[in-house]
């Protein structure tokens, strides 16, 4: 069932079709405070896959009658630009962005501090600006940053990647032909750098041995965009590093 | 937090769920077959008190241009008003949406359809199936229930023919609708720190964090989603991999 134009082999002599060895990241790019009109913002790119988020808030939530009379409400909303693909996507609603977009918001919902902020919300807008394969993960990074940037309260940063599987083999960062045409694609977030994920979506087939493997090394991208998300904040912010 | 989802939590956090069932416990799982004669394939499936109705409909489409000989699949889900008091008429809410999408990558990813053989002609017509999914009562794990319930309405149901030349569907023929697998999806729920099964909707309501692993009859993993605010640890992903994998064999067991 190969599909349409798919390449015969996407690793050769474990080498990725773009050069990368099989744990390696494309290269990763961020900034924050990238918006002039936002309260917060933050760019993050993985290769051709880039995201700029902008964050409002705490402030006044509508619509009124879903108010916390308590707390903020934390609204996170993903989207891509009808220009970020090959082919144009249609603006505004799909059931994609709605599913990502709930499963974003409640990732972050583990970390926003909300209490104390009654009646209020913290809208986060994700904007696919170039999708090339793990957009939510980009998405995720460029958020977590921008929230800082923003100055809410967070018990830490979320950081995320996908791992996927192509020709029978684990890779981290999946790029563009090893979504189309790979096997697996496992996108997850953690918090901190640490192993608690709370994030995780993944579609295709995997061995449970396999899905342990691929467990580990998600762990461990994540870490390392963790330490590419600190080091651009404090670039911006200043501040020692506590390592 | 309401005094309720705090008793649950609670009783749980001291070994006990409230209707008294062991953390890993199922409640009565029925399945039934052909129970809508006007759909290409149709089931019910009960989970206690949670009653789902899933049918498939078929449609001759032109093929996608990525890929011309074959066919395609699309999984909807809505909470019929009847099935919650708190379940509202309109657009589907984000919840419905990310069920179905759950449901349809389960089924999707395992390549549970050979769409290949919903090919008509390649590259003019090949057959779509849609599978509806309707929730008629909600006490809790509709995404296990839904699930299920689509994989029976797709094992119980006929491909028909189709008269290319006169564009028309052949209801009277009746073929072997192609599926090749049963995937089935397990939703673990966190509650405090532990780890339960087949969730009510009080517990549901109560959940820190949940996540959805589908499981093929080889023991392999399909498709997997995580949901709720809460996390859950690599130890955890692991133990509720190896509970979706244990436990679908006996909810496929029913098929």
């Amino acid at each position: 069932m190969s599909k349409v134009g798919a390449p015969e082999k996407l690793i050769i002599d474990g080498k990725r079709l773009d050069g990368r060895g099989l744990e390696d990241f494309r290269k990763m790019d961020a900034d924050v405070h990238v918006l002039k009109h936002a309260q917060g913002s933050g760019m993050f790119s993985f290769g051709a896959t880039k995201s700029v988020v902008g964050v409002f808030g705490p402030r006044t939530f509508h619509p009124r009658r879903l108010q916390k009379p308590k707390e903020a409400t934390l609204r996170c909303k993903y989207f891509m630009a009808p220009f970020s693909t090959e082919d144009r996507i249609r603006p505004g609603h799909s059931r994609r962005g709605t599913e990502i977009s709930k499963v974003i918001t409640e990732a972050f919902s583990s970390v926003v501090i909300v209490e104390g902020f009654p009646k209020s919300g913290i809208d986060v807008f994700i904007d696919i600006v170039q999708a090339s394969a793990s957009t939510r993960c980009a998405g995720i990074n460029a958020a977590a940053i921008a929230l800082a940037d923003a100055g809410v309260e967070m018990k830490d940063l979320i950081s995320s990647v996908a791992v996927g599987k192509v020709d029978d083999t684990i890779v981290l960062d999946v790029g563009k032909a090893e979504d189309n045409y790979g096997q697996v694609d496992f996108a997850v977030s953690t918090i901190g750098g640490s192993d608690k994920f709370v994030h995780m979506q993944m579609d295709g087939v995997v061995s449970r041995e396999e899905f342990s493997k691929m467990l580990s090394l998600a762990v461990k991208g994540c870490k390392q965009v963790y330490e590419k998300q600190k080091e651009v904040l404090r670039k911006k912010y200043g501040g020692e590093s506590n390592e | 937090m309401n005094n309720n989802i705090k008793f649950i939590k609670n009783s749980i956090k001291n070994g006990k769920r409230i209707n008294g069932r062991e953390m890993e416990q199922f409640r009565d799982v029925k399945v039934e077959k052909g129970v809508v004669n006007t759909a290409e394939g149709s089931a019910r499936v009960t989970i206690g008190d949670t009653v789902v109705l899933a049918g498939v409909k078929l449609r001759v489409m032109e093929p996608y241009p990525d890929s011309p000989n074959e066919g395609s699949l699309m999984v909807d889900l809505e909470f019929v008003p009847f099935g919650n008091p708190s379940f509202e008429t309109g657009p589907p809410k984000p919840e419905a949406v990310e069920m179905a999408r759950v449901i349809d990558r389960g089924i999707r990813e395992s390549k549970t359809i050979d769409t290949e053989k919903l090919c008509v002609k390649a590259g003019e017509a090949v057959w779509s199936a849609n599978i509806d999914i309707h929730i008629m009562g909600d006490d809790g794990n509709l995404i296990d229930a839904g699930a299920l319930a689509a994989l029976a309405a797709l094992e119980d149901a006929n491909l028909l023919g189709y008269d290319l030349e006169n564009k028309k569907i052949l209801r009277d023929e009746k073929h072997e609708f192609p599926i090749s697998h049963k995937p089935v999806a397990i939703t673990v729920v966190k509650i405090g720190n532990t780890l339960i099964l087949d969730p009510s909707l009080e517990e549901w309501k109560a959940l820190d964090a949940r996540i959805t692993v589908t499981t093929m009859e080889d023991g392999s993993i399909c498709s997997i989603q995580k949901g709720g605010i809460g996390h859950f640890t690599k130890d955890e992903v692991e133990k509720a991999a190896d509970m979706a994998i244990e436990v679908g064999k006996a909810l496929r067991a029913k098929l």
